[in-house]
């Protein structure tokens, strides 16, 4: 029997992860929930007038997906771990960055894809006018898309700590700050009618950046957490 | 010497900064030399559990 | 050329003895720098034309912020060398490094805001320098939560180093990033008070700081690297016969 090639093996580790994601709808909704809670959050805590809300959408967006998918990326590892198959793909003998890049875009798929869906309803919701949603939804792909990246790190290192939680936000926060800078305010430009093609470029070179270096930081990670 | 207590008007802040700088530099040095003391006694301890046993 | 001298340093006894002599070689000039820069500083140099006395806290608040960034680059440095040539000794100096450089952000931070009341108003601004310093301050806190909540000392080493590097690597991004934010939405009137124009007799004193506070950190490194070593080779034959000395 032929050895798998890489990119099979990939392929193999993105739809099974799809799989096990469509098998528990729960897990994969909770992300999105919280994403709608903690943005409700803002108007509830600062007051319903929407003018003001539209001065903060940006930031308030971001740091509701921020904390979202702190929650979500947990799921990236915690199951193979406790289910040994972690320990296989680390046997496997296929290239283990190539593996959790592949992991990191179904969670991506899973996880990000869906927040980047509902945020233009919960855009609204803050003020924002319609016109800016093609922004709110590019800016929050690409960030959403680097915090998978870091987060894959960070649950990596934290793979099977007590508090675990708690400690990969306290890591993964700090490290994001800058995309969370250049995100809200693209969002920001784009809601007063600017146009937010510099902070989204940004933002771009930073996604390009974490999906080449995360993963193998990444396995390097995993590696060590799972000895 | 008042001159230089005063700072011309800032001493209240001037002062202070050197103050905290003073115990951060004097914390490093006092807690680096405990740890030290007390890693070496748990050596210590530890080395003669063995050669008692 | 002989590199014998070098692999010694990776040894845990060798390392052990040769710290013990060395510190006094960092920590006698570095106290005598440290008072020479504070005579300059308080005593001899000139009060400055825009901010009087007050900018006399630049003599400890820019040695603490160097220190803060050096040792961290320090720390990530010896954890890349932990990593890559598994050399546990490298590991031993990241950990004893992050307290040191952890607590020189935080006196950078205080300085940085107690200089902040008289010249801009507040106890804090959202400046860019002091972000940036704050952000590095949750970069040193995550490094020794995580060496800390790993039981396992390897382990910890090894997870706590990854961190340390990834954080480097986002060091200037953040820096650069923090800097923009801050350009993009501070008032105008908030850049006259940044760094005073240093003429001579005022900058000398703060190399004198600079270089005393380095050799500082080199002391206090060094016997926290005796106390790392005693506690990791713990059980190892040389100890007992190195502690009967």
């Amino acid at each position: 029997m032929e050895p798998t090639g890489i990119f099979r093996a990939a392929w193999l580790a993105y739809r099974r992860d799809l799989l096990l994601a469509f098998r528990h709808w729960g897990q994969v909704a909770q992300p999105l929930i919280f994403f709608g809670i903690v943005a409700t959050l803002f108007p509830l805590a600062l007051g319903p007038q929407l003018a003001e809300l539209r001065e903060i959408a940006g930031g308030t967006l971001w740091v509701a997906a921020l904390l979202a998918s702190l929650l979500g990326v947990e799921l990236l590892f915690r199951a193979d771990h406790t289910d040994g198959t972690l320990e296989q793909l680390l046997i496997s003998g296929q290239p283990l960055a190539l593996l959790v890049l592949a992991k990191g875009l179904a969670h991506w798929t899973v996880c990000g894809l869906p927040l980047v869906l509902l945020a233009p309803l919960v855009a609204a919701g803050l003020g924002a006018p319609p016109a800016a949603n093609g922004t709110v939804m590019l800016s929050l792909a690409l960030g959403t898309g680097i915090l998978s990246a870091l987060g894959a790190i960070g649950s990596a290192l934290t793979l099977g700590l007590r508090r675990g939680s708690l400690l990969l936000g306290l890591l993964v926060l700090p490290l994001a700050m800058p995309a969370l800078i250049f995100g809200a305010r693209a969002i920001d430009l784009a809601i007063h009618g600017d146009g937010a093609r510099g902070p989204l470029l940004l933002l771009s070179a930073m996604l390009v950046l974490s999906v080449t270096l995360a993963p193998p930081a990444a396995a390097a990670a995993l590696r060590i957490s799972a000895e | 010497m008042n001159d230089i207590l005063d700072m011309g008007r800032y001493g209240a802040f001037v002062w202070p900064c050197f103050a905290l700088a003073a115990i951060v530099l004097a914390w490093n040095v006092v807690a680096a030399r405990r740890l030290h003391a007390a890693a070496r006694q748990q050596a210590l301890r530890r080395a003669a559990a063995r050669a008692a046993s | 050329m002989n590199w014998t001298w070098f692999h010694k340093l990776a040894s845990p006894p060798h390392a052990y003895r040769i710290a013990a002599r060395l510190v006094p070689w960092f920590a006698w000039p570095a106290g005598a720098l440290i008072v020479a820069g504070l005579y300059g500083g308080l005593v001899l140099a000139p009060a400055d034309y825009q901010q009087g006395d007050a900018f006399r806290i630049v003599y400890v608040h820019a040695p603490s912020a160097w220190l803060s960034m050096f040792v961290y680059a320090t720390m990530a440095v010896a954890a890349a060398i932990g990593l890559v040539w598994r050399i546990k000794l490298a590991h031993a100096v990241a950990a004893a490094s992050a307290p040191v450089g952890a607590s020189f952000t935080f006196l950078a931070l205080a300085t940085g805001a107690i200089w902040g009341k008289p010249m801009w108003g507040t106890w804090w601004v959202w400046d860019a320098r002091l972000t940036s310093e704050l952000i590095l301050l949750f970069l040193y806190a995550g490094v020794m939560a995580l060496r800390a909540s790993i039981d396992d000392r390897d382990r910890a080493d090894r997870a706590a180093a990854v961190l340390a590097v990834v954080g480097v690597v986002n060091l200037p991004i953040i820096h650069y990033s923090v800097y923009w934010w801050n350009t993009l939405h501070q008032p105008a009137t908030l850049t006259k008070f940044g760094k005073p124009s240093m003429s001579g007799d005022m900058l000398w004193p703060l190399l004198l700081m600079l270089l005393g506070f380095t050799l500082y950190y080199g002391a206090v490194l060094l016997i926290r690297l005796r106390a790392e070593i005693l506690k990791r080779e713990r059980d190892a034959a040389w100890l007992t016969t190195e502690l009967a000395r």
